[in-house]
């Protein structure tokens, strides 16, 4: 009895694992500045809630994003809600991609999620800049949008198999 | 009648938008307006999302500092690494700067006095500073923005503005102020800009972040006057910094004759800064 309380645990947490990785990689901020590497950087969030949103809606609640923008926002120093609104905006790209969407296709997610991520970026530092007058420097926001498009496709190979793992191959 | 792609799109619009999902408490179009909310409201400076705001970032800087650890035991544990392959060498640069310094700690400690007795000679204004020391919480510098949180807030004392210093040298000022935790925009950030001295030959500028490791002169007319390895201190002007802290020196940037300013201080090692508020004394 107690095994099998102790693997139900387990598996609850890991169905929520997403969410707990949306939270750890909002409040840490994984950015590799110490490496050194001058013209490196990638949101990774924005990888996350649109592979999650698309493949399996249920496991990110629209509540928790929201959350966790405002928490991105405080951590880096955007005008909170900034983050919050651009995670939404993602979720509501990969649902309407989900809506039309007959047969999937990694390739066809990942060129979405490219336009989804310049309209997103596009719209955030817009706001960010006209109403709130943050100087932003265009050439690390292109390179940004640039490495977290090319790693789209590592990271949701790498969710798949979690995903299959936790829920099931067949699972949507 | 068969509907028109334009239908289409637009149902799967209103569906991706305005209907609530499966396991879903919220709608998109509501989370949306009510961030939309936020963001108008806060532009305002409206009390309640003030106040909201600053318990989400006593929250979250705290939450941050928790979250941070592990990854602080590996970022820590790379640069220890790092450090270890170029001792011998530090050593030896470090031994000729010792004696360089030396030589020059003889010469300031003359000047430092004279100029007491010519400042006091012609009834100039004199600086007292109160200083608060606060250990660094969050250094999450982001691609866009080069802040650093500090555990010290308004309950210690803090105050917008304070100069916030490496050791002896100038790293950025608090433009943000919670009970007990504040935010310090470092000299890189781009939105920073201070008035500076660049010395030997006394030229006033502005020294503006760019984003990077390196800050940059702006608004001068006299380049071709400043030699590289010229050092930068504070002036003074505007009245936020006492003037004379010293900042960085001056590199002259051959490709397209800008001047840039690299910082004495290492942004991304800052374990522990000093709060600094200057007034100025009448004599």
């Amino acid at each position: 009895m107690t095994e099998l309380s102790k693997l139900s645990i387990f598996k609850q947490l890991l169905e929520k694992g997403p969410i707990i990785l949306l939270f750890v990689s909002t409040l840490n901020e994984f950015d590799f500045n110490y490496l050194g590497l001058k013209y490196f950087s990638f949101n990774f969030p924005f990888i996350l809630i649109y592979y999650w949103s698309l493949k399996r809606p249920g496991s990110l609640g629209y509540g928790l994003i929201f959350l966790s923008g405002l928490f991105n926002d405080a951590v880096v120093g955007l005008p909170i809600g900034v983050s919050s609104l651009s995670y939404l905006f993602i979720c509501g790209f990969s649902s309407y991609l989900r809506n039309i969407t007959l047969r999937p296709s990694r390739i066809n997610d990942w060129f979405f999620f490219g336009f989804t991520i310049l309209v997103v970026n596009s719209l955030m530092f817009a706001i960010s800049n006209i109403f709130f007058n943050v100087q932003i420097v265009y050439e690390d926001v292109l390179v940004n949008i640039l490495f977290t498009f090319l790693f789209y496709i590592l990271f949701s190979i790498l969710f798949e198999l979690y995903k299959n793992f936790v829920y099931g191959a067949s699972s949507v | 009648m068969q509907p028109s792609s334009r239908d289409d799109f637009i149902i799967a619009i209103r569906s991706a938008f305005l209907k609530k999902e499966n396991k879903q408490k919220f709608s998109l179009s509501a989370l949306i307006i009510l961030t939309l909310s936020i963001l108008i409201l806060g532009r305002y400076d409206f009390k309640v999302i003030n106040y909201a705001k600053l318990s989400l970032k006593e929250i979250a800087y705290r939450s941050t500092f928790i979250f941070s650890t592990p990854e602080n035991v590996i970022k820590n544990g790379f640069i220890a690494t790092k450090n270890h392959f170029f001792v011998y060498e530090e050593n030896k640069i470090l031994k000729q700067k010792v004696k360089d310094l030396e030589i020059k700690k003889y010469n300031a400690q003359y000047i430092q006095t004279e100029n007491e007795r010519l400042k006091e000679t012609l009834n100039e204004l004199k600086f007292s500073s109160d200083e608060i020391l606060a250990k660094v919480i969050v250094d999450k510098q982001s691609p866009f923005l080069k802040s650093i949180i500090v555990n010290k807030g308004s309950k210690h004392g803090v105050i917008l503005g304070m100069g916030v210093l490496d050791q002896e040298y100038l790293v950025g000022k608090v433009v943000e102020v919670n009970f007990t935790t504040s935010r310090v925009l470092l000299l890189s950030d781009l939105n920073s800009k201070i008035p500076v001295d660049i010395l030997p030959n006394n030229i006033q500028s502005i020294l503006s972040g760019t984003g990077s490791d390196i800050g940059k002169i702006q608004y001068i007319k006299e380049e071709a006057l400043i030699e590289s390895e010229s050092i930068v201190y504070t002036s003074g002007a505007g009245g936020i910094f006492k003037p004379g802290v010293p900042i960085g020196r001056t590199i002259k940037n051959t490709l397209n004759s800008e001047i840039n300013v690299e910082f004495y201080s290492e942004f991304s090692q800052l374990r522990f800064v000093k709060l600094r508020s200057y007034k100025a004394e009448e004599n």
